[in-house]
């Protein structure tokens, strides 16, 4: 069996698992390749349906693109879509681009607060009514005790020390320091009243094994990620102060795909490009900590 | 990328604390050109800056986590390279709750590299992590004596060491011709054979990666499917009934019987289902497929699909099995936990602890717990038929976790097959299952049209305790309620089902008596009633074989007069001074256990 169709088939494995486990499931879509992939994934796993709802966080700062993109496919894919916001940091120009906060900062209040919240139901959550084509408020306020994401390990250092099931305790909390061992395909599916369990069926794929992919899929993915006659393209999507494109000339997933493979970027961190994490060596750690992904 | 393999292949890397897991693997990376660059030098810098003498474990942990975390503490995958594949390394550094992080990366490898000190010699943990790879069913394993530079690169210390470690692998079953003599920090035989060791002929750590081989899922086995869930997703008009899971071994094909262990139940393959792309009639192990049958039973998540032409698997309430144990709270006797094999999940309890061995000198005890760390033969008694294969059979399917508190505490395997008090039963029950005409009324339609669920109801108790009126006055009630209801006195058998077995009017063989109740009552559940049955000081073990016949859980217990005299757990009990209310009181139960209820 080749490399691709392990990874796929040991994913498909683990999200029927999530499904099968946990009543409230919710799956984080933040438009990027990863969770795309996730995605396409799904559908593959429950032939063509995706039975759970789709969590976008929008920080109000998204690269416009990315949010016809979303509401695109939401329509195609028929998809149960749900986006969360921190309205209120928002109003307030509590925020990077505004100058009223640091990069980290910024990314707490717009991800990490607006994910906590719209995860545990407190914040409105709008989700998308298909027959009246808008968003609208959800009247459901359930919290979600699966939260499936799109976690790499080869992403970032904190990250490989992930498992495929991995509890947050009633503070949200991630305790890296005592995880449960997880072997021969059995996973945490049992959880206390109050703590929830992510789940990150993409932990063994690397950048490459997701392009490679998205090319014998032929998964459709936001063309910011190619370079559209100005030399640079986006490697990896965020906010549109905070994330600056590369230079490439890769104009298709093919192109993408063979400049992976040629090594040039594998010496560059994949997030080189976002903001956030430079500005204090392990930044990620911590808002991970925190529940942003 | 052509002559490549197209796999990746996971290393674990296991070993005493301080023998050299990290020097190794940042050896590895480092002498294949594997890291970042610049990394190797600013490390080293860092080092003369704060006048640490360098280790490759600061240039791992600095890979792993940017920031200075100090000790790295989960299994961590590395990536890196040669010419002929692609490797994940999964590396459990040293700490207190390693084991648990080695088991999590080792479970998943291909392949383990076992280190030892040449100079400190063959450790605790050297024989503890051998022992945990063998039960976690790592096959390749080799093993690196390092440090050869402090032993003068000697050879003799070499071999002893060698034949000290076979022996004990030995012991364990674990087969392997693999040791390499190597010094991590030096460079000795990890990438580039040894200038300082011209006494080895052997490969480098490396080539030898090279030469193993991937372990691919087993197609030549027999087909098992633990079922993960039934889909009928309804949208856009899908009406497909699709079984979903992953093919663990073998292969299924279009129009292949099926039987669902442990219920015996049988069907035929109709399609197998695809999302873009392949449309097959045929799919294999180590995919995760799904499928149509074209007869509509009752299947549900935690039954193993198999063949009926080949091999089935053993099914049972009570097995033997081999522990590892991974929680500070250790595992006891009568305390209920769950076994989790393939998709099935069952409570069970410890029924013996018949020995427990120290992994790290393989001397065992007698002990009525089992510790953390420890490994312990035991029998386990389950709620509920499971469906397994022993270990030398099917791995997939002869290995299990167990959960403590919302933990997975522990993990076993299953050595070989043991006698259960139902097993005569349920061979009758499998071939009777097998040969079962299923009705085009479903159980559900029929639930729909009578507002109520087929069920036993077992009326128990003293002599005198009112069984038998309790019994005629709950038939009437629930009869006047629209309800297809049914007391079959015990008579009414005796005489006829059991002529054969009956002697001046007693019965011979209770247990034949009980099989036969069951099946009766299980026809007339199948046609959707509820039975209502009396018996004189009803045990638990009598309630478990009716259950194992009829395969249902909507059996229920009362328990009538003021003793409890067996060792059953009623549902409820009605002492004799509450006898008048009895049948208020079991209609109270049916309703709180959803057996009637009303939609008007
Ligand atoms: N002399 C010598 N020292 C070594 C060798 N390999 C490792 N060490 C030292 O042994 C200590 C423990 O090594 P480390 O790789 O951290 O062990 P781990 O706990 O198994 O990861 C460190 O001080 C290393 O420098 C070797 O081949 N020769």
């Amino acid at each position: 069996m080749n490399h691709l169709k392990k990874l796929e088939n040991d994913s498909v494995y683990i999200l029927r698992e999530a499904y099968s486990n946990f009543k409230s499931l919710c799956m984080l879509w933040s438009i990027g390749k990863d969770s795309t992939v996730l995605l396409w994934l799904a559908r593959k796993a429950f032939f063509g349906h995706v039975p759970f709802p789709l969590i976008h966080i929008d920080t109000g700062f998204k690269i416009p693109e990315m949010i016809e993109y979303r509401d695109r496919l939401t329509r195609e894919w028929h998809l149960d879509m749900i986006y969360g916001q921190n309205k209120k940091a928002l109003q307030n120009k509590e925020t990077f681009p505004d100058g009223n906060a640091t990069h980290l900062e910024c990314c707490k209040k717009l991800k990490t607060e607006a994910l906590r919240n719209t995860l545990s139901g407190d914040w409105p959550r709008y989700r998308f009514n298909h027959a009246a084509d808008k968003y609208e408020i959800d009247s459901n306020k359930e919290p979600f005790t699966g939260v499936i994401a799109g976690v790499r390990s080869d992403e970032e250092g904190s990250r490989s020390k992930e498992r495929y099931f991995s509890p947050r305790d009633v503070n949200n909390d991630w305790n890296i320091e005592n995880q449960p061992p997880e072997f021969w395909n059995q996973f945490k599916t049992e959880f206390a009243p109050g703590t929830h369990v992510r789940i990150h069926p993409l932990l063994d794929w690397t950048e490459t094994n997701i392009w490679e992919y998205i090319q014998s899929e032929n998964i459709p993915v936001v063309s910011l990620y190619f370079d559209r006659g100005s030399g640079r393209r986006y490697r990896s999507l965020g906010c549109a102060p905070c994330t600056m494109p590369i230079d490439s000339t890769a104009s298709n997933v093919e192109e993408v795909v063979a400049e992976l493979k040629t090594g040039k970027l594998s010496r560059i961190a994949e997030r080189a490009g976002r903001e956030q994490d430079k500005e204090d060596g392990g930044g990620l750690e911590e808002l991970r900590k925190d529940g942003y992904m | 990328m052509t002559g490549r393999e197209n796999r990746d292949m996971k290393i674990a890397i296991v070993g005493h604390v301080d023998h050299g897991k990290s020097t190794i693997i940042g050896r590895m990376l480092a002498d294949t050109d594997s890291l970042p660059e610049g990394k190797l030098k600013r490390v080293r810098e860092n080092c003369r800056r704060t006048s640490r003498p360098f280790e490759y474990a600061f240039l791992l942990d600095a890979l792993k986590d940017e920031q200075s975390q100090g000790i790295t503490i989960d299994s961590a995958r590395i990536f890196f390279s040669t010419d002929k594949r692609q490797y994940t390394i999964l590396d459990a550094p040293g700490h207190i709750e390693f084991l648990k992080n080695m088991v999590t990366g080792a479970s998943n490898a291909d392949a383990a590299l076992l280190v030892i000190d040449a100079d400190e010699g063959i450790k605790e943990n050297s024989k503890r992590h051998g022992y945990l790879l063998s039960m976690l069913g790592i096959k390749q394993i080799a093993v690196i004596i390092n440090k050869m530079d402090l032993v003068d690169y000697s050879r003799d210390v070499f071999n002893s060491i060698e034949t000290d470690y076979r022996e004990f692998l030995s012991d364990i079953n674990i087969e392997t011709d693999i040791f390499i003599p190597v010094s991590g920090l030096k460079g000795d035989n990890i990438v580039a054979p040894s200038p300082n060791m011209k006494w080895f002929d052997g490969m480098t750590v490396i080539d030898v990666l090279d030469s193993l081989d991937a372990s691919l899922p087993e197609t030549d086995k027999a087909l098992r499917i633990p079922v993960q869930d039934v889909y009928k997703f309804t949208r856009d008009g899908d009406n497909r009934r699709i079984i979903a899971g992953k093919i663990e071994t073998g292969i299924i094909n279009v129009s292949d019987t099926l039987m669902f262990m442990p219920s015996g139940k049988k069907s035929t393959v109709k399609t197998i289902e695809y999302f873009n792309g392949d449309k097959g009639k045929i799919d294999r192990a180590g995919n995760s497929t799904g499928f149509t049958l074209t007869e509509q039973i009752y299947v549900k998540r935690g039954d193993i699909a198999c063949r009926i032409d080949q091999d089935m698997p053993e099914i049972s309430r009570r097995i033997k099995a081999n522990i590892f144990w991974l929680d500070r709270e250790p595992l006891e006797m009568e305390r209920e936990y769950i076994i989790k094999l393939g998709t099935q999940k069952i409570p069970f309890t410890v029924e013996s602890i018949e020995k427990v061995i120290d992994a790290s000198d393989l001397s065992f005890t007698s002990k009525d717990r089992v510790e953390r760390h420890d490994v312990a033969e035991c029998i386990l008694t389950l709620k509920k038929e499971l469906a397994y294969d022993i270990i030398d059979n099917n791995q997939m399917t002869g290995r299990f976790v167990i959960v403590n508190n919302y933990e997975i505490s522990g993990g076993g395997i299953i050595p070989e097959v043991i006698s259960d008090r139902q097993s005569w039963v349920r061979d009758k029950v499998i071939t009777r299952n097998e040969k079962w005409i299923i009705s085009d009324i479903t159980k559900k339609s029929r639930a729909g049209r009578y507002n109520q669920k087929a069920s036993i109801v077992f009326i128990s108790g003293e002599k005198g305790s009112g069984r038998k009126l309790t019994a005629r006055n709950l038939e009437k009630m629930l009869f006047s309620q629209g309800k297809l209801v049914y007391y079959m006195g015990m008579g009414n058998v005796l005489y006829g089902v059991d002529a054969d077995i009956k002697e001046q009017g007693i019965v011979k063989d209770k247990k034949e008596h009980l099989r036969r109740l069951g099946e009766i009552a299980y026809l007339m559940m199948d046609a959707g009633m509820i039975i209502i049955i009396t018996a004189l000081d009803l045990t638990s073990d009598e309630i478990e074989l009716v259950q194992t016949v009829t395969e249902s859980d909507n059996i229920f217990t009362v328990w009538m007069g003021d003793d409890i005299t067996t060792d059953i757990e009623p549902d409820i009990r009605i002492p004799s001074a509450d006898s008048k209310d009895s049948v208020e009181k079991i209609e109270g139960l049916l309703i709180e256990k959803g057996v009637i209820f009303d939609y008007n």
